[in-house]
């Protein structure tokens, strides 16, 4: 299968965006020490989709929060952009999508994606600007003086994506975002997040533990698997950048789909 | 006889007009009307029964006199109001909560103050005003600044504990989100955590309210220039004059009811966010 993948045009090879080598972390619990990442080494290049899957305690947010500072390894290394994780944090690289919305009850939609951008110090022109132009991007335009509780759960987690567009990081980390919402919102939200890769050029790491959406999302799938949490496959994917959600329904597709299946059922096996 | 009589048909008359009122849908009058009329029969059964069984107004005055006096006296009970609630519960409360929440912020920043002064705060709390309040009359003398002393003592704990609990409330996940913004100490309390904890924040400064009116007039029992409805209620039941004391207890009771009024109408507008004031 690997003969069958194909550069994906709007990579670039060589230009590493996210790049970690023999990363390891360990927690120290009460129960002894939990090995949440153990030599993880994976290259990302700049405006690659690459999905992290596998079960929980696979150490795939953990991997994620690293890339982000939210977590820090105990051993390897690990640069985003070519700089440590806080340089990237404090120089506002990537943004940041958890997998419930957090939207700030008391800010508007327009308000909630403001945010970014007041703490950035963008003017307030530049601030009406954005928001308007990222809510029209998540398909939220005339919604930006609701508050977030009167918006269903698939609109405020676009909310919240919109959110993480507003200030051009080139990186989107992404957890878990749609695991809380129902099979056909994810569906959607999904042709539209691809949609937004495609027009934004943005480099995307993207943790999941749906086959399907990892498949149907990524040019790179990583499949991870628990104690210690370790990457057991990295699968180029061989499908086209131009990806109807009918897709999921050709042989290529459910070929890399069933190497993900194996690779999962690999990494289960070995405990 | 004929009073008792009165006080049986407004008792009956109430309850058939409220029964009927209750009955209908519920709107914005009858939401008004339905506590209305039950305070009035009260006030009307008081006035039967009070009368109709020739009860010594030392014991229970009628509303009538009560109002009578009320009436006569408002240049007394307006000085006194200044003195108790304007100088003394007022200036005690605003200084009380400003300086808890204060503390709050310090106490929620540096670890170590949480560790030391919480405790240190509850004990105070555990003090009873009644011991509190001479102790205090001594120190900052008789007029109001010791009332403001004893309301300042009594609101803080409440108000301090509140606001710590309040700044706790954010959750992990909307404080790394700020983190992933690089937003620094004062941004995020800005931004995120002083307006997570204005439900707490409020909760403090109604609980409160009610304490500073309960501190200034007490405290007022144990020394004070000759005005305060806290004097004058002590001076008052001396002289048998009830009818005065139910008078300042009538101001009492309207001032405390628009004060806790006041600061709840403030906390529906700014926490209208919040699940408990939502009415959408």
């Amino acid at each position: 299968m690997q003969e069958a993948a194909v550069q994906m045009p709007d990579t670039v090879p060589g230009q590493s965006v996210i790049s970690a080598h023999h990363l390891d972390l360990t927690f120290q619990t009460n129960d002894g020490p939990v090995h949440a990442l153990k030599d993880v080494s994976l290259d990302i290049a700049k405006g690659e989709f690459v999905s992290f899957i596998g079960p929980s305690g696979c150490g795939k947010t953990t991997f994620l929060r690293c890339m982000a500072d939210l977590e820090h390894p105990t051993g390897g290394e690990i640069t985003v952009n070519g700089v440590s994780p806080e340089e990237a944090r404090r120089s506002r690289a990537y943004g940041y999508v958890f997998q419930a919305a957090g939207l700030y009850p008391w800010r508007t939609i327009g308000g909630n994606v403001r945010l970014p951008l007041e703490i950035m110090g963008y003017s307030k022109a530049e601030q009406a600007e954005r928001v308007a132009r990222v809510l029209e991007l998540v398909e939220l335009a005339g919604f930006e003086n609701k508050f977030p509780w009167q918006l269903s759960g698939g609109m405020q987690q676009r909310a919240s994506i919109a959110r993480a567009l507003a200030f051009d990081a080139d990186i989107l980390l992404m957890d878990e975002p749609f695991g809380a919402l129902d099979e056909i919102v994810r569906d959607h939200l999904n042709e539209q997040l691809l949609k937004l890769w495609a027009r934004t050029q943005k480099t995307i790491a993207f943790v999941t533990h749906s086959i399907p959406e990892a498949v149907y999302l990524s040019t790179k799938i990583v499949v991870m698997s628990p104690r210690p949490g370790r990457i057991t496959d990295v699968i180029d994917s061989p499908l086209p950048p131009d990806r109807p959600l009918d897709i999921r329904d050709t042989p290529a597709f459910l070929e890399v789909a069933h190497r993900v299946r194996e690779g999962l059922r690999a990494g289960h096996g070995d405990e | 006889m004929m009073w008792l009589v009165f006080a049986f048909g407004a008792w009956a008359l109430g309850w058939w007009v409220n029964a009927r009122l209750a009955a209908l849908p519920r709107t914005r009058v009858t939401g008004l009307v339905v506590p209305l009329i039950f305070g009035l029969t009260l006030i009307a059964i008081w006035e039967g029964v009070v009368r109709g069984f020739d009860i010594s107004a030392v014991l229970l005055p009628a509303p009538s006199m009560i109002a009578a006096r009320f009436a006569a006296s408002t240049a007394i009970l307006w000085e006194d109001f200044v003195q108790t609630v304007i100088k003394g519960a007022l200036t005690g409360y605003v200084s009380g909560c400003g300086a808890a929440f204060l503390v709050a912020i310090l106490v929620d920043r540096f670890d170590f103050l949480r560790r030391g002064l919480l405790p240190v705060g509850n004990f105070v709390a555990a003090l009873p005003v009644i011991g509190m309040a001479p102790i205090l009359v001594m120190w900052f003398g008789f007029d109001w600044q010791s009332k403001a002393a004893v309301v300042v003592v009594m609101v803080f704990f409440p108000m301090l504990v509140n606001t710590v609990q309040g700044l706790a409330d954010s959750s992990a996940m909307q404080r790394d989100l700020m983190r992933t913004y690089a937003a620094g100490y004062w941004t995020t309390l800005l931004k995120l955590r002083l307006p997570a904890a204005m439900p707490f924040i409020f909760n403090g400064l109604k609980i409160a309210s009610t304490l500073a009116l309960i501190g200034a007039i007490v405290a007022e029992f144990f020394g004070s220039p000759i005005r305060g409805m806290g004097f004058r209620i002590s001076t008052s039941v001396g002289q048998l004059a009830l009818d005065l004391v139910w008078a300042e207890i009538v101001v009492a009771a309207l001032v405390g009811s628009a004060f806790y009024g006041i600061v709840a109408l403030i906390e529906r507008m700014v926490t209208f966010w919040h699940p408990s004031q939502r009415h959408l």
